[in-house]
């Protein structure tokens, strides 16, 4: 009892004032944030009983023009046949008609012989084959790189690798005309995305100088922040090549990394095949990363990355389609080197693929109602409507007569297909032309003239 | 005390190790006798439930033994430290640094990796790390032969001496019915089918890239799985990855399992819905959520969800746990949500007649709104597929990314499927695919029951063909894959960023390919290597069970 009397009268007030006040907060009511009811159990259940959720997915009809998927009986090889009919393909991406090549399919054969099909794992769980060993070092020693990593799908190749660099925060540069997987790679990645006119560098170097207008006012956060250049090689959407050598000098200036998805362009670009560093003579390690899949010249299924080992051995931990997913079989591996080995002991190859397809560019111009979309040197091309209809849903229906009709006459063709609700920038409903080496002039320009044939009783 | 036909095996009153009320945190599972009054209100809950599993459902995961963890933390401490002082030496030139370096002409670019984000690889993952990439050059069946590799820089670069080690017996690849083989039906028909159409396609499945042979495999998934029809993916990943956002989008709700795949949170990312997180397994949870959604509506604007989906996998591969259907499926039923189960693990491993958790459940699979799986696992091909109602599959064949971006698949591929998938089916005029199913089991029971017995703590469900065998402490990790490949044994470690930074663990997964003698050689090898790590720290002893024959309602006695 000592101390409390010794403690000074104001002192002893003051504790048991706001003792008092202590008990008083402790008994009086709870401070509600907002005015809520409280719904009682029946309510609630009231609710849950009235819910109704949409349908799972929404009725299709019967004719919409994605359903009826046309069935290929036998190999989509040169001459295929499509519903029945006998046609020359013009529709698949085989531009160096490896599909059917003998030494592929027996090198294939072998490796199913001795590996089976799957693999039955992921590349961290015994799914690692030597046969995916040699198949990297081989991209890697014909791309002229450090290192390469294999996937198993080419649409996840892409997909997996620019979420692997690229993170929150960090700053991407993308062409309009990038393909779906790249736009889904960035989604994954949740990167700023900042979207460029397609090929053209001064709008490029316009947002880029934004950029550096930005980084001046905050120069802390804009040293952690990456910066990256997506472009393709040669566009699937609107065959045009990408500008390179504006490209690497931009990169240098703004100091933004190159990722470059060389799907269509590798094994058809470049005095080799190497693809459009090739093309316009640009050394390879100016690029940081070359994407590209095998499921086009190399006739195969998967997708590769090549570049600097600094850069791609990254991905052996941090690609998801690479960790989480299982290794791709070994005959498809096997089946890809073999194409490899092919291409590269005939290089004469992309010359012939070159010519062929200036020849049927030229013989395509001047068709009535229909435009081609798409360089002189691209093998995979677009043909659209000079004049829309108004609708696009009217415009595809034309174009699908069209490509009715040449199939009737021995050509397969194909739309390009794209999902209208899903893509940034929806290119124009087109016709997809592929040129393969297997194709003999007579057929180019039998191929050409059925177009021509077919556009002018179809759109006139 | 036997359990009942209807119900759960946990009416005894004393703990039981093979015994689930419901899901709870996954570490703070089974416990002593102090939590069985607790336990013995959530018996209560289950019984009501019981009607619902027409057999035992037996799963367990052993609380993590204090001293265990304590050293665990202890020891990832050390770690931690000599991280820091390594990379203070190495920063400092005073040692060697090994990992390749920015060129010269980029010194100046922001630089491509932060420091901090590759520090678990550089310094503990480097140090272990030829437990994982081990190179195969045969078929990954039973047995498989690795090549040999050597590193003389502590693992940071590898060099393979040319050896080759044979015979390795594989408990790493996910051969659960043994159809990873290079001789047989299914490797004549692939053949054939090679010579014929050739490896690729070139095309996408909307455009000139789909064969007969996609519409022959897709109907015969479709009657494999009950289901009114079906359509396959390239890659089982991307199936999840391109299907999901195909299905729900802003304004719907995702209620995700919290160990799902990283497939699955891609998909449900790459959607934009709203995801919600359950606990594993655990009912309670996802009704919690299921009653809050439809009440409260979206946050904010309190407007109704358009839908909800249930994201629940059959046999989640790390920690070898069945999803609890019956219940998922009342749930479903209940609040109106739709389901989405991923059967990459459980299709062909689980069931009477390898169709998966639903037919191990005995339940309809109509019940199950979109039934995705993949064939790289029980049918040792690649690939993956979703099966479901008509409506379903032509939205999906209109709208899914893969049909219209992504290459089809290639033809022998397919034909593995078909070949494969028939003798699971009998289809094939064999007992072939009954005999794998049965062997499968059987290993299971085995497997999991001997490692019990010699005190290995074990996580899991009692059917699941995945066998993860607890290891904690970081440096066990290493030991535990080295060892074992000395003794001609390839196993799969794993730990962080996989599993929780201290519950890393051994993970067998067994196949129908797997006889008795290899499986007893194996079990010989891990009593070794467990009696050498001193890796058995089970504290509920089993007591070993005199040879009965398998019976699906046995169960265990345990004994403390």
């Amino acid at each position: 009892m000592r101390p409390v009397q010794a403690a000074p009268a104001y002192h002893l007030i003051l504790e048991g004032i706001l003792i008092l006040w202590i008990i008083r907060l402790l008994f009086s009511k709870t401070y509600k944030l907002q005015e809520r009811s409280d719904l009682t159990v029946k309510e609630k259940e009231e609710l849950i009983e009235e819910w109704q959720p949409e349908p799972l997915v929404p009725p299709i009809s019967k004719d919409h023009p994605a359903l009826n998927y046309n069935i290929v009986s036998g190999p989509p090889s040169h001459n295929i046949v499509v519903n029945g009919k006998k046609c020359v393909n013009f529709a698949s991406f085989n531009f160096l008609g490896l599909l059917d090549n003998p030494r592929v399919k027996a090198a294939a054969l072998a490796s199913l012989k001795k590996y089976g099909v799957g693999t039955c794992g992921p590349r961290g769980f015994y799914g690692t084959f030597d046969v995916h060993l040699d198949l990297e070092d081989r991209l890697a020693k014909f791309m002229k790189t450090e290192e390469a990593i294999i996937y198993s799908y080419g649409f996840a190749t892409i997909a997996s690798a620019i979420p692997a660099y690229s993170k929150r925060g960090d700053i991407v540069f993308v062409d309009r005309a990038a393909c779906f997987a790249i736009q889904k790679g960035l989604q994954a990645s949740r990167s700023d995305i900042k979207l460029f006119k397609h090929n053209d560098m001064t709008d490029l170097e316009r947002l880029l100088k934004e950029q550096e207008m930005e980084d001046q006012k905050n120069p802390r956060k804009a040293r952690v922040t990456r910066r990256f250049i997506v472009a393709e090689g040669l566009y699937m959407n609107t065959g045009t090549i990408c500008p390179l050598p504006e490209l690497v000098k931009l990169k240098y200036k703004y100091k933004a990394r190159i990722f470059l998805e060389e799907s269509l362009s590798f094994g058809v670009l470049g005095e080799h095949g190497r693809g459009v560093t090739e093309h316009f003579g640009i050394s390879i390690d100016d690029i940081d990363l070359i994407s590209a899949n095998m499921e086009n010249s190399l006739a195969s299924i998967g997708g590769f990355c090549c570049g600097r080992s600094f850069v791609i051995d990254h991905q052996r931990l941090s690609g998801q389609g690479y960790c989480f997913s299982a290794s791709l079989p070994p005959l498809l591996a096997a089946a890809a080197m073999e194409a490899l080995n092919i291409m590269e002991e005939n290089p004469g190859i992309f010359s012939v693929l070159k010519e062929k397809c200036k020849r049927i560019h030229k013989a395509l111009q001047g068709i009535s109602g229909l435009k081609v979309v798409g360089e002189s040197l691209s093998p995979a091309f677009h043909l659209q409507l000079k004049d829309s209809t108004g609708s696009r849903e009217k415009d595809v229906k034309l174009l699908q007569e069209i490509v009715n009709h040449c199939m009737d006459r021995s050509i397969a063709l194909t739309q390009a297909r794209y999902l209208e609700k899903e893509e940034k920038c929806l290119p124009p409903p087109s016709i997809r032309v592929v040129v393969t080496v297997e194709q003999t002039d007579e057929e180019l320009e039998r191929a050409a003239h059925t177009i021509k044939e077919v556009a002018q009783a179809v759109l006139l | 005390m036997r359990p009942g036909p209807g119900g759960c095996c946990c009416r005894r009153p004393l703990r039981a190790n093979g015994c689930v009320a419901n899901g709870e945190v996954r570490n703070g599972y089974v416990r002593s006798s102090a939590a069985a009054a607790a336990a013995a209100g959530q018996i209560h809950h289950v019984t009501q439930n019981g009607g619902l599993y027409k057999r035992p459902f037996n799963e367990a995961f052993e609380e993590t033994p204090m001293l265990v963890a304590v050293l665990t933390y202890v020891g990832y401490g050390v770690l931690t430290l000599f991280g820091y002082l390594r990379d203070f030496l190495r920063h400092w030139r005073i040692e060697k640094c090994h990992h390749a370096t920015e060129r010269k002409e980029q010194q100046d670019f922001v630089s491509l990796y932060q420091d901090f984000e590759n520090f678990y690889t550089r310094n503990l993952y480097m140090r272990i790390r030829d437990n994982w990439n081990r190179p195969i050059c045969s078929v990954p069946g039973a047995r498989v032969d690795i090549m040999e590799r050597q590193s003389h820089d502590y693992n940071w670069s590898f060099k393979y001496t040319g050896n080759v080690i044979k015979g390795v017996i594989n408990m790493g690849s996910y051969n659960y019915l043994g159809f990873a083989r290079n001789t047989g039906a299914c490797q004549e028909a692939a053949a054939k089918v090679l010579e014929e159409y050739g490896v690729g396609v070139c095309s996408t499945r909307q455009e000139i890239g789909n064969l007969d042979k996609h519409e022959e495999l897709e109907k015969l998934v479709a009657s494999f799985l009950g289901v009114e029809a079906a359509m396959a993916y390239g890659m089982g990943f991307a199936t999840n990855s391109m299907n999901i956002p195909a299905l729900v989008g802003k304004g719907c709700l995702i209620l995700s399992d919290e160990l799902n795949h990283a497939s699955l949170v891609l998909g449900a990312r790459l959607s934009g819905a709203t995801i919600r997180i359950f606990k594993h397994n655990n009912m309670q949870s996802l009704e919690k959520l299921l009653k809050d959604a439809i009440v409260y509506g979206q946050p904010r604007t309190r407007r109704p969800w358009k839908k909800i989906l249930i994201l629940v996998e059959g046999i989640y591969s790390m920690e070898g746990s069945i999803v609890r259907l019956p219940e998922v499926i009342a749930l479903k039923k209940k609040y109106k949500a739709y389901l989405y189960l991923d059967e990459a693990h459980s299709i062909g491993a689980l069931g009477p007649s390898g169709r998966g958790v639903v037919d191990y459940f005995g339940l309809d699979p109509e019940d199950v709104d979109v039934m995705m799986g993949t064939f790289t696992k029980s049918f040792g091909a690649s690939g993956g597929y979703i099966g479901g109602k008509k409506e379903l599959i032509d939205y999906l064949r209109t709208h899914s990314h893969s049909a219209v971006y992504a290459t089809s698949l290639s033809a022998p591929v397919v034909e593995q499927i078909v070949t494969s998938m028939k003798c699971i089916m009998g289809q094939d005029g064999t007992t072939l695919g009954k005999q794998c199913i049965q062997q499968l089991a059987e290993n299971t029971r085995y497997f999991r029951r001997r490692l019990k017995e010699m005190g290995f703590i074990i996580y899991g469900n009692e059917d699941s063909p995945v066998v993860p065998l607890m290891l904690y402490m970081p440096a066990k990790i290493g030991a535990f894959g080295r060892e074992m490949l000395k003794r001609n044994i390839g196993v799969v470690v794993v730990g962080f960023p996989a599993t929780p930074i201290i519950e890393s663990r051994a993970r067998f997964c067994l196949s129908a390919a797997h006889t008795k003698e290899i499986l007893d050689t194996a079990l010989k090898e891990i009593d070794e290597v467990g009696d050498l790590l001193q890796l058995k720290y089970s504290r509920h002893r089993l007591v070993p069970l005199l040879d009965r024959p398998f019976d699906e309602t046995t169960y265990e006695e345990t004994e403390d």
